[in-house]
């Protein structure tokens, strides 16, 4: 009985034969055998620890909101209690949210939003007809009429609709079919090159050799800098290299609130579009979804502004257009000044901004300073990026944490920032760096 | 539809190949997963909506959704306060406008400032905003007689169920006859069910007593727990109360002997406790799992380990839409709550809105505010006609000889068992189908009745079920219940 004991504490009942090994004739016995090899817990033994837990969840990693970035609110708290740094504020550079760096929402979109959470001002004067008539839309198609109904799993129906008129404009009238359109909680990460369509085709052309089922993550569509650049859809592109392609080749697309020009991460909408998917798995997709019952409704509805923006002779469209040219505009500029003042910068360099949020500049980094990381039991760039934390307030996330060439390292720096801010940001890394190479040299 | 092999062949000759993702080939967890509060019979009383309004006749005008406990989908008023304070958070615009009371303004400022460049359209940290978890942790306080609880404990989430599949996936390890198993009730909400089929770990069903309203007896979680540890390692044990399906808001003593057995028995708790504020039976009260969990003092104090879980979704509030919830952990290992913190950011974070809505469900108006008058008014009525709702249902549903069912104390659901005749049962097995499937099929087929099959929750071997929602307003319910009610005397005749 002590062995058992001891063996139940190590962590779970043994196979060989325990007093609960035997079928029991009564629930009595069964009840007092169990009673007997009760496992014994010392104080303070817990039932779920580092060794007992998921050791899949253990393996997960996340860098955009990892150590580097614990480190930053640590620093942060400091700050407020009064600690004094070389820096007043820590900049957040890390992660893709434009509104949390000052960028404001689209006052379309928010007027929609409003009307749809609170409906009484559906007969207020200071709201645009067409914004009225868009949140009369999305409400007839909620349950009860309120953003407060669950809505399918597979995300309210004219909202797929309107999602899948968007996408057929977008590439030229190939057509989208709303039941391969679901809406989602958000949806991930990017890098910020925009391929080219030859590239795009190779890589469409490998996932057919070799029976990959392709993911392609869209988000950043909005997001082009580069004049010599355009967003060439997957869907698109898969569609015009013929049947071979188009009728076989599984694909699934995502698309965001969060990025774009409208940068609404908090509301976590967004979608995904699937193409050439096996029914059978499109139910079993429906079934897994249908556990969470759906997607945040007023995320769908942000969504529905996104695909379905004011068009030219809508009361709102001048000022929507106003509104998105100035984020887009402003955003390139910083694209631009972030890669010209990186790259003047001896041992940093950084490829071309075409599109997305995000500079991923490679950093050289000496070999002193790789010895003093390892010494730390930190990756280089992690060590470089913990120092720049910790002198300038800046907070990046370092490559380490997206993946890189052996031997080579990166980090990578939102350019979310407001233009005056980025500037001193840029200056103030340039600065580091300098001062990192003279240090480590 | 669906290719079968021969279909690939064919498919592969027409220039069509076989698929990379398949069933075969697909995640096998997956496709273990079942949730039948959105399962086939939701599915036909779609078709069915469709074909209404195709204009194809049916012997019933509109299809009832009584499977979901989705209030407002059902004609229940949001509570105008919380669609104030949101409205002014979305539109900050509208903080000049003199159309919103002055206590809904401050508190949209309060939320605005709480948030990342000032807007709900901003990422939050993966907790949740700091300042909304401090309000959850008052109300927690509050709720529980001055417990204190830490704001560093609480994690808002994506609806209760985010959190909820959160934790058990943390509690998931093992291989083979150490893996994680997990005691869930019967009847349960199949979210665990779900899951724990998606995760691989064990299910170990316990029992609850239908002939003394749903009890949970823990002779019943021993005897089912020195079963299992045959084949596993429990490692969880899940209280769903007020129970959902079954309405049962257990006593303070139930809740104490659970906890005991759980600290006894080595089980991590988690209480599911999303309908908290539905409890409608003269005699019952709502007891938190932490605040007897604390009044029981060490060693269960100090050392059990709990999650409680509450959500926006239900009580008066009804703001399913908007996916706000939270989890309350006691006694957790700081190094595993590292961990739960670090696979949430993988997410970033839960939806704001939901997270806004969620601090006024924690805070909402006090007595001195402009807006209490109407917001109680608001918030009693929703109450009152529920309770009003369940008693109706107890009631009708016992006149009819073949249902019979037990009274609804909390939550929003009835779970009736009923009657069926032997040929409809034979019947039903032939064509494949649980009989209190083929009875709800029925049912939806001939009067537009959707209500989801007690098999879909887990029952007792050869007893029959089903969940229905005490949501419509109060005289279709009336309606629906009655109609239900011949229905089944119908059914009852036809197979006999």
């Amino acid at each position: 009985m002590q062995r058992a004991a001891a063996l139940v504490r190590r962590g779970c009942s043994p196979r060989t034969p325990g007093p609960w090994g035997r079928s029991q004739s009564s629930a009595a016995a069964e009840a007092s055998a169990v009673l007997k090899v009760r496992p014994e817990r010392s104080p303070r033994e817990r039932i779920l620890t580092l060794e007992s837990m998921n050791p899949q969840v253990k393996a997960v990693e996340y860098a955009v909101r990892g150590p580097i970035v614990l480190k930053a609110g640590e620093i942060e708290l400091e700050l407020q209690r009064g600690i004094k740094k070389p820096f007043t504020e820590v900049i957040r550079a890390n992660i893709g949210d434009a509104q949390a760096m000052g960028q404001q929402p689209i006052t379309f979109l928010r007027q929609v939003m409003a009307l749809c959470t609170y409906p009484n001002l559906l007969n207020s004067p200071s709201f645009p007809e067409d914004a009225k008539k868009r949140a009369r839309r999305i409400l007839q198609a909620c349950g009860g009429n309120s953003l407060g109904s669950y809505s399918a799993s597979q995300g309210v129906n004219c909202i797929r609709e309107d999602v899948a008129a968007y996408i057929t404009r977008r590439d030229g009238g190939v057509p989208a079919d709303p039941d391969n359109i679901y809406l989602t909680t958000g949806a991930s990460d990017g890098i910020s090159q925009v391929q080219s369509r030859k590239c795009i085709e190779d890589v469409i052309h490998f996932a057919w050799e070799e029976k990959l089922f392709l993911l392609a993550d869209e988000v950043y569509q909005d997001n082009v800098y580069s004049p010599d650049c355009r967003f060439h859809s997957f869907k698109k592109v898969l569609y015009e290299m013929g049947p071979e392609y188009s009728s076989n080749v599984e694909l699934a697309s995502f698309h965001s609130t969060s990025k774009g020009y409208m940068g609404e991460c908090g509301y976590r909408g967004g979608y995904m579009e699937v193409i050439n998917l096996h029914p059978e798995i499109k139910g079993q997709l429906v079934k897994l979804l249908s556990v969470r019952l759906c997607p945040p409704v007023s995320g769908q509805a942000a969504m529905d502004i996104v695909v379905n923006p004011p068009v030219p002779g809508e009361e709102s469209f001048e000022q929507f257009s106003r509104e998105k040219e100035s984020v887009l505009g402003n955003l390139a500029k910083k694209a631009k000044l972030t890669e010209d003042l990186f790259n003047q910068v001896p041992g940093i360099h950084c490829n071309p901004l075409q599109g997305a949020m995000y500079a991923f500049p490679r950093i050289f980094i000496p070999a002193k300073a790789v010895e003093a990381a390892q010494a730390h039991k930190m990756a280089p760039d992690m060590f470089y990026c913990m120092k720049l934390l910790e002198e300038t307030g800046i907070c990046v996330v370092p490559g380490s944490g997206f993946g890189q060439r052996e031997g080579t390292y990166h980090f990578r720096m939102t350019i979310l920032p407001p233009v005056e801010k980025l500037k001193t940001v840029l200056q103030k890394v340039k600065d580091f760096h300098i001062k990192f190479l003279e240090k480590y040299a | 539809m669906a290719l079968r092999v021969g279909d690939q062949s064919r498919a592969a000759r027409n220039g069509l190949r076989e698929k990379v993702l398949t069933l075969d080939s697909m995640n096998p967890c997956v496709r273990k997963v079942e949730y039948a509060v959105r399962g086939p019979i939701v599915l036909r009383a779609l078709e069915l909506e469709q074909e209404l309004r195709q204009g194809v006749k049916k012997p019933f005008t509109e299809v009832i959704r009584a499977n979901i406990g989705d209030a407002q989908a059902m004609g229940q008023r949001p509570i105008t306060f919380f669609r104030q304070v949101l409205a002014l958070c979305v539109h900050p615009d509208l903080l000049n406008s003199p159309d919103f009371p002055e206590d809904a303004k401050r508190r949209a400022q309060r939320i605005l400032q709480a948030c990342g460049g000032h807007s709900l359209g901003a990422y939050s940290i993966s907790s949740g905003i700091q300042l909304i978890r401090e309000d959850v942790a008052r109300y927690i306080e509050r709720r529980d007689g001055g417990i204190p609880a830490d704001p560093n404990n609480i994690f808002l989430s994506t609806g209760a169920s985010g959190a909820i599949v959160t934790v058990l996936k943390l509690l998931v390890a093992g291989e083979g006859r150490r893996r994680t198993g997990v005691l869930i009730p019967v009847p349960q909400y199949p979210l665990y069910s779900a899951t724990l089929a998606e995760l691989d770990a064990v299910q170990v069903d316990y029992y609850l007593d239908e002939e003394r309203t749903w009890a949970l007896d823990v002779a019943e979680l021993r005897r089912r727990l020195s079963q299992a540890r045959d084949h596993c390692c429990p490692r969880a044990l899940c209280v769903i109360n007020p129970g959902n399906p079954t309405g049962q808001v257990q006593t303070r003593e139930c809740i104490e002997a659970v906890i005991r057995f759980a600290f006894e028995e080595g089980l991590f708790l988690l209480a599911d406790e999303v309908y908290q504020d539905n409890v409608y039976a003269e005699g019952s009260q709502f007891y938190s799992f932490k605040k007897v969990l604390t009044e029981m003092g060490p060693p269960y104090s100090t050392q059990q380990e709990l999650a409680s879980f509450h959500s926006a979704s239900k009580g008066y509030m009804g703001e399913c839409g908007f996916r706000g919830g939270y989890v309350e952990v006691v006694n957790m290992d700081p190094e595993v709550q590292r961990q739960m913190l670090k696979l949430m950011s993988v997410r970033l974070c839960p939806p704001v809105p939901g997270q806004a809505l969620l601090d006024m469900v924690v805070s909402p108006p006090a007595p001195s505010d402009p807006s209490f008058a109407q917001f109680q008014e608001e918030r009693q009525m929703v109450l009152a006609e529920l309770a009003a709702k369940a008693k109706l249902t107890e009631q009708v549903f016992n006149e009819t000889p073949g249902i019979r069912c037990n009274p609804v104390q909390g939550a929003m659901y009835s779970f009736p068992r009923v009657q069926l005749p032997p040929r409809a049962v034979q019947l039903a097995q032939e064509l494949g189908l649980a009989p209190d499937m083929f009875f709800c099929q029925r049912l939806l087929e001939e009067t537009g009745i959707c209500v989801v099959p007690g098999s879909g929750f887990g029952q007792l071997e050869g007893t029959y079920h089903f969940r229905m929602t005490i949501l419509p307003p109060m005289e279709k319910l009336r309606l629906l219940l009655e109609k239900l009610s011949r229905f089944h005397a119908k059914f009852t005749r036809e197979y006999s």
